[in-house]
Formats: structure tokens, C-alpha cells, sequence
């Protein structure tokens, strides 16, 4: 029924993309290559070497599979704390009662960053000289990796549409159902970018966990230092930084699966 | 207050100040808003219009006074229960954009516990209702709309629940002038089927004289000035203000008032039949000073005009340009012989049959009938 006026036509409308896996994940595909072939690269040169026993320590299978699985352990356990501190943070600095709060706490957080991590582990390793190495690790490596989440939590949060809010608080939705069905899925892009940012600095300050002894591939740099053996520094600095680029690209598909639909 | 009919709103001096904001946004207003009506509430930017309608639905608590719906205070009910009973649309729409259509519409129909294929009829039938085909627009985001379709989808999600109670915060204000007329009109029809209460605030007068049952003219702190029909504010201003608020056009606009459904319109208008032979039309055209015969079809449907010097030639009929129905007003009829700038515009009954022809002389007898009988209840009251 109902037959008006409608000069718009449906092609001035955008559409949004149709979700074909390949179109959409196609892009993702470089990433991994690029570094496989960095890493290959990396294996031929040192192939391409006679290795001493020093530098045999560090450069076997074994050593560095063990120093890779630790580095990505402490990498997860770190950032899930971060989430577990700085989502729900975020969450209560934007609610009505708090929202004056957030400007503060951020220019504090601010300044926290704004410290050399290796200062603020040995800190914390001299002044708390009860708590475990890991411990204290984790606890330094929460401090960097809070800050790009938190704030973008909050910003998250904020950019969702005011009359979006209220219309669904007009219908009769409680603040928690709006929190959860509304707000949360509207700014999952904006969070997700922050933990994806949170997870790179954690890959890079993880190395660090070396000296207090947490491990990770960290060791593998410092061998490569206290030995004078550039071979073993070169390793475990291309293999840090090949670990933090397969994490942003792992981060970034998970990502694209949680964007909410209609966004675009 | 019992034996209240469902949908009936009471404001009972109520009053919402903010704090450090010196005179209260709204100030002790009393109201009653009748089942089954539209009332408009109508005023200048910033006079409390917005605040007196989230007042009704509480999305903006009270500092003092009462609210009743259907005779029972609601001024200290759960909020999100009342809320899920009155349907509420904005300017802005505020549809849910990670949300289909149907999804949006749905929002009420699930939060009050309705079955899965309930919930799914109801979003076709409201989509149907408010004019977009719901296999095509079902399961779209809506940024996949046009601005006119957002708005009718925001209107469809305010009814999804079948509240008794509907507020509207200037529903159709983006909207370009021709699809806001299309989407005024479309309510209108809607209203005439669901008769629901409708709190509609808007600050373009016309759009209020067109959609009101009542309309309360505001001015600042939430003050009504006149709270009255269309016609009654059009033609007695209860003071200064609301004559100055409705302007000078008051005498104009009271035309669109006026269908022509409820006026006499000549019909001596000299006619023939499409079939008639050439010397009927002869004889036709010699009885008349008319410069046009009025051609009719079989079932006195105009079809057009033929020139009475040439009534006798076959293929002289020249097209009518846009009949008059029963539900345009007299506003439309002026409108329509000023734009043409024709002698005489055709008037058809709703089923498109011949009722007469308007002139400029015609129309303003009609016109002056018309002021004359909104001047005579002036003297009255
Ligand atoms: N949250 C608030 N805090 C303080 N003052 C407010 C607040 N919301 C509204 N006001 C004030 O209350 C008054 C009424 O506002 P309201 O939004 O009801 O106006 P309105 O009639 O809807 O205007 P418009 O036609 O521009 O939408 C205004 O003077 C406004 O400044
Ligand atoms: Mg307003």
C-alpha cells in the first residue's frame, strides 16, 4: 500500500560492501609473506655462517622455540590484564557520574607513558623487592600497555551518537542493556584499534623482561650483547620484531571479524 | 481518576528547573492531552517544547509535579517500564546503525517478551504501514537509507511495541519540504487507522495547523499561551504573543483548514459528454457564454476541456490540469488557480466524479464565507 513520493533513488544510497572472505581478507595476506620472507632471509644468513659455541647457545632450535613461546605467553597474559584493567575502566570514566574524571586520569596515564620502561621496571624491582621477577615484569609492562586502551575505550565510548542513546534509553532500555547492546558493540572499532596498538608495545616492552629474568627474546638480545656476538643480536632483534608484526596482523583479522555490520 | 480512557496524559504543574540555570526550563505546566488526538506543542527554539515531552516519558525527571497516564500517577513508576509503553521518535531518529531495519523495529516487540514470529509479522506489517516494502527493506542497516526512509523507520520502531501513547520530537524536520509533505500526509493516514495519543513538537506553525488536533503554543520556560484547536488559535489569538507567533498569514493558513469536502462548489458549469454527437455539443455551446465546455466520460468523470467556438470539430478537447479532491483545502484550491493562473479548476467527489467548478469569484465567496464564520464564533465566545 502506501505509495508516496520518494524522489530519492535506491542508487544514491550507499551500499555496504558485500562481505566475500577473499575481497575482504585479501589484504591480510601480504603481511605474513613479507615476514616469512625476512625470516628466511634471516635463516640463510646465519646458515651461511660457521657458528661457535657461544653463538650455537642461542641460535638453536630448541632455545629460541622456548624464548618465542615465553616471549608470546607473557605477551597474552599481559595484554588480557590490560584489557581486564582498562576496558572496564573506560566503561566507568564515561559513565554520567564519572565523566568528569576522564580528562585527569588521562593526562596521568599520560605521563606514565611518557617514562623509559627499563627505569620503570628497575623501579619497581628495587622498590618491591618481595614480589617475584614476573611479577614485577608483568606489572610494568601493564603500565605501558593500559594507556592506548584506556583512552580508547573512552573514545570510543564517546563518539557513539548521543541520540542514539537516548532513543534507546526511550524505548524503555535499561542503562546496562544499553551499555552492553548499544554502546559496547558501537565502539568495538575504536577499542579494538587500541588493543591492537597495546599488544605491539607489549611484544616490544616484553623484550625488556629479560633483565629481570622473566625470559622471552629478550634473552637472546642480551646473550647477543654480553657475548659481542652481532649474529645473536641481529637474530633476536629481527625475531622481536617479526613477532610484534605477526601480532598486529593476528589482531587486525580478529578486528575485521568483530567490527559490528552497518558501520561502514 | 479512574474510568480515564486508555491513552489519556495529565501534567500536573510540573516543573523541571536545572541547576545554576536561573529560571526553570519548564515552569509549573498543567496539561491535559486527550486519548486518540495529536497535540502539537508549538513555540520559539529553547522554550522548553523538548524537556516537556522527555518529561512525559521521564527521560528527563521532574524537580516537582505530576504525571498521570490512563488516570494512574506514573511519576514514581519504574521509568523503563513506563517507556516500553510509549513510543518515542526523534529528529534525529536515533535508529541502532550496527542494527538491521527489522532489528530496530523490533527493539520493544523483544524487550516485552513477544515470540520470535510475532515480533517478525509485527516488523512487516509496521513496514508496510509506514510505506517501505519489507522484503526490500528488512534486513538493511540503516545507513543504507535515505534520510525520508530513516525517519519513517524511526516512526515504524516508536510504534513496534502498539503503545497507546506516542511522542514525537520534530519527526520530519530534516526532511526536504516535499518529502516532509508526503510524510505529514502519510501520518495523517496512519492516525485516522491507529488512533493513538500523539505529543508532537515541532516549531513550524504550518506544520502544526496540518497535524493538530490541539495545539499548545509555548513561549519561554515551557508557559503555554494557548492551548486550543487549529482553528480556534487561528482565529482568536488568546494574546499578543500568539498572534505574533502565528503571524501575519493567520487569515491564509486558516484556508488550509477548510476542505472542500465541506463546501458547496458550484456545479452550473456547462458539461457534455465524451460520446455526445457535434450537434449535442452545438447546441451545448450555444446555450453558454463560457469560453470552455467541461468534458465528462461515462461515469462523469472529467476528461477534459473543449472550446466552445469549436465545440462542433471532433478532437478539440484539451487536457485537464490536476483536478481537485475532497481533501484538498481551500488553501490548495487558491494555490492551484494562482499557479495555473486558470479561470476554472475541476472539483471531483472522492471517487474522481464531477462536483463542480471553482473560480476565482466562486472561491472567494467560499473563502469569504469562511471568515466571516471563524469571525462569527470570535463574537461568540
Ligand atoms: N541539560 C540541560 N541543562 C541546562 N539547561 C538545559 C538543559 N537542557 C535544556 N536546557 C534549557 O532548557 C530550555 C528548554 O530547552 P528545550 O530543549 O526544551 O527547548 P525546545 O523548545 O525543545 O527548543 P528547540 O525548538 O530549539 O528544540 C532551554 O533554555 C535550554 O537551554
Ligand atoms: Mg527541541
Amino acid at each position: 500500500m502506501a505509495v508516496i513520493a520518494e524522489p530519492r533513488t535506491d542508487a544514491a544510497v550507499p551500499r555496504v560492501r558485500p562481505r566475500s572472505p577473499l575481497l575482504a581478507y585479501g589484504r591480510h595476506a601480504l603481511m605474513p609473506l613479507l615476514v616469512g620472507a625476512a625470516l628466511l632471509a634471516l635463516y640463510l644468513y646465519v646458515s651461511g655462517h660457521e657458528l661457535d659455541r657461544i653463538e650455537r647457545r642461542s641460535l638453536n632450535t630448541e632455545y629460541l622455540t622456548s624464548r618465542i613461546f615465553d616471549h608470546l605467553g607473557l605477551t597474552l597474559l599481559t595484554t588480557a590484564l590490560i584489557l581486564l584493567v582498562a576496558i572496564p575502566a573506560g566503561i566507568l570514566l564515561t559513565r554520567p557520574w564519572a565523566r568528569r574524571w576522564a580528562s585527569p586520569i588521562l593526562v596521568i596515564a599520560n605521563i606514565g607513558q611518557a617514562l623509559p620502561s627499563l627505569g620503570l621496571i628497575v623501579l619497581l624491582a628495587v622498590s618491591f623487592e618481595t614480589l617475584g621477577v614476573n611479577q614485577i615484569a608483568i606489572i610494568a609492562f601493564l603500565a605501558y600497555g593500559i594507556l592506548p586502551v584506556l583512552r580508547n575505550t573512552i573514545a570510543g565510548l564517546q563518539q557513539v551518537d548521543r541520540s542514539v542513546i537516548e532513543s534507546a534509553r526511550g524505548m524503555g532500555m535499561t542503562r546496562g542493556a544499553v551499555l552492553r547492546r548499544i554502546e559496547l558493540p558501537l565502539a568495538v572499532p575504536v577499542i579494538l584499534a587500541g588493543v591492537r596498538t597495546a599488544l605491539v608495545i607489549t611484544v616490544g616492552t616484553v623484550a625488556l623482561a629479560t633483565f629481570v629474568g622473566a625470559g622471552g627474546l629478550g634473552d637472546v638480545i642480551n646473550n647477543g650483547i654480553n657475548s659481542s656476538r652481532d649474529l645473536v643480536l641481529l637474530s633476536g632483534s629481527v625475531m622481536v620484531a617479526a613477532l610484534a608484526l605477526l601480532v598486529d596482523w593476528a589482531a587486525g583479522i580478529v578486528e575485521d571479524l568483530l567490527k559490528p555490520r552497518g558501520l561502514s | 481518576m479512574t474510568d480515564v480512557a486508555t491513552g489519556t496524559i495529565r501534567l500536573e504543574k510540573l516543573t523541571k528547573s536545572y541547576d545554576g540555570h536561573g529560571k526553570p526550563a519548564v515552569d509549573s505546566l498543567t496539561m491535559d492531552i486527550p486519548a486518540g488526538e495529536i497535540v502539537v506543542l508549538v513555540g520559539p527554539s529553547g522554550c522548553g517544547k523538548t524537556t516537556t515531552m522527555k518529561l512525559i516519558n521521564r527521560l528527563i525527571e521532574p524537580t516537582s509535579g505530576r504525571i498521570y497516564l490512563d488516570g494512574k500517577d506514573v511519576t514514581r513508576e519504574n521509568p523503563d517500564l513506563l517507556r516500553r509503553r510509549i513510543g518515542y521518535s526523534i529528529q534525529q531518529t536515533g535508529l541502532f546503525p550496527h542494527r538491521t531495519v527489522a532489528d530496530n523495529i523490533a527493539t520493544v516487540p523483544r524487550m516485552l517478551g513477544w515470540s520470535k514470529d510475532r515480533t517478525a509479522a509485527r516488523v512487516d506489517e509496521l513496514l508496510n504501514l509506514v510505506g517501505l516494502d519489507p522484503d526490500t527493506y528488512r534486513r538493511r542497516f540503516p545507513k543504507q537509507l535515505s534520510g525520508g526512509q530513516q525517519q519513517r523507520v524511526g516512526v515504524a520502531r516508536a510504534l513496534g511495541g502498539d503503545p497507546e501513547v506516542m511522542l514525537m520530537d520534530e519527526p520530519f524536520g530534516a526532511i526536504d519540504p516535499l518529502n516532509r509533505e508526503a510524510l505529514q500526509n502519510e501520518f495523517l493516514r496512519i492516525q485516522a487507522e491507529l488512533k493513538k495519543t500523539i505529543v508532537f513538537v515541532t516549531h513550524d506553525i504550518d506544520e502544526a495547523v496540518k497535524m493538530g488536533d490541539r495545539i499548545a503554543i509555548f513561549s519561554q520556560n515551557g508557559r503555554v499561551e494557548q492551548y486550543d484547536t487549529p482553528e480556534k488559535i487561528l482565529s482568536e489569538p488568546a494574546n499578543e504573543f500568539v498572534s505574533s507567533f502565528i503571524g501575519a498569514g493567520a487569515a491564509v493558513r486558516r484556508l488550509s483548514l477548510s476542505r472542500l469536502a465541506d463546501v458547496e462548489v458550484p456545479d452550473n458549469w456547462p458539461t457534455v459528454g465524451a460520446d455526445d454527437s457535434a450537434d449535442r455539443r452545438r447546441v451545448a455551446a450555444a446555450g453558454t457564454d463560457r469560453d470552455f465546455l467541461l468534458v465528462l466520460d461515462a461515469d462523469r468523470r472529467p476528461v477534459g476541456w473543449l472550446p466552445a467556438a469549436e465545440a462542433a470539430e471532433d478532437g478539440r478537447t484539451v487536457p485537464l490540469l490536476g483536478a481537485l479532491g475532497p481533501g484538498d483545502t481551500l488553501y490548495e484550491a487558491l494555490d492551484r488557480m494562482l499557479t495555473y493562473s486558470s479561470t476554472g479548476h475541476v472539483v471531483t467527489d472522492a471517487e474522481g466524479r464531477y462536483r463542480g467548478v471553482l473560480e476565482l469569484d466562486s472561491l472567494r465567496t467560499l473563502i469569504h464565507a469562511n471568515n466571516s464564520a471563524a469571525g462569527q464564533s470570535q463574537e461568540v465566545s
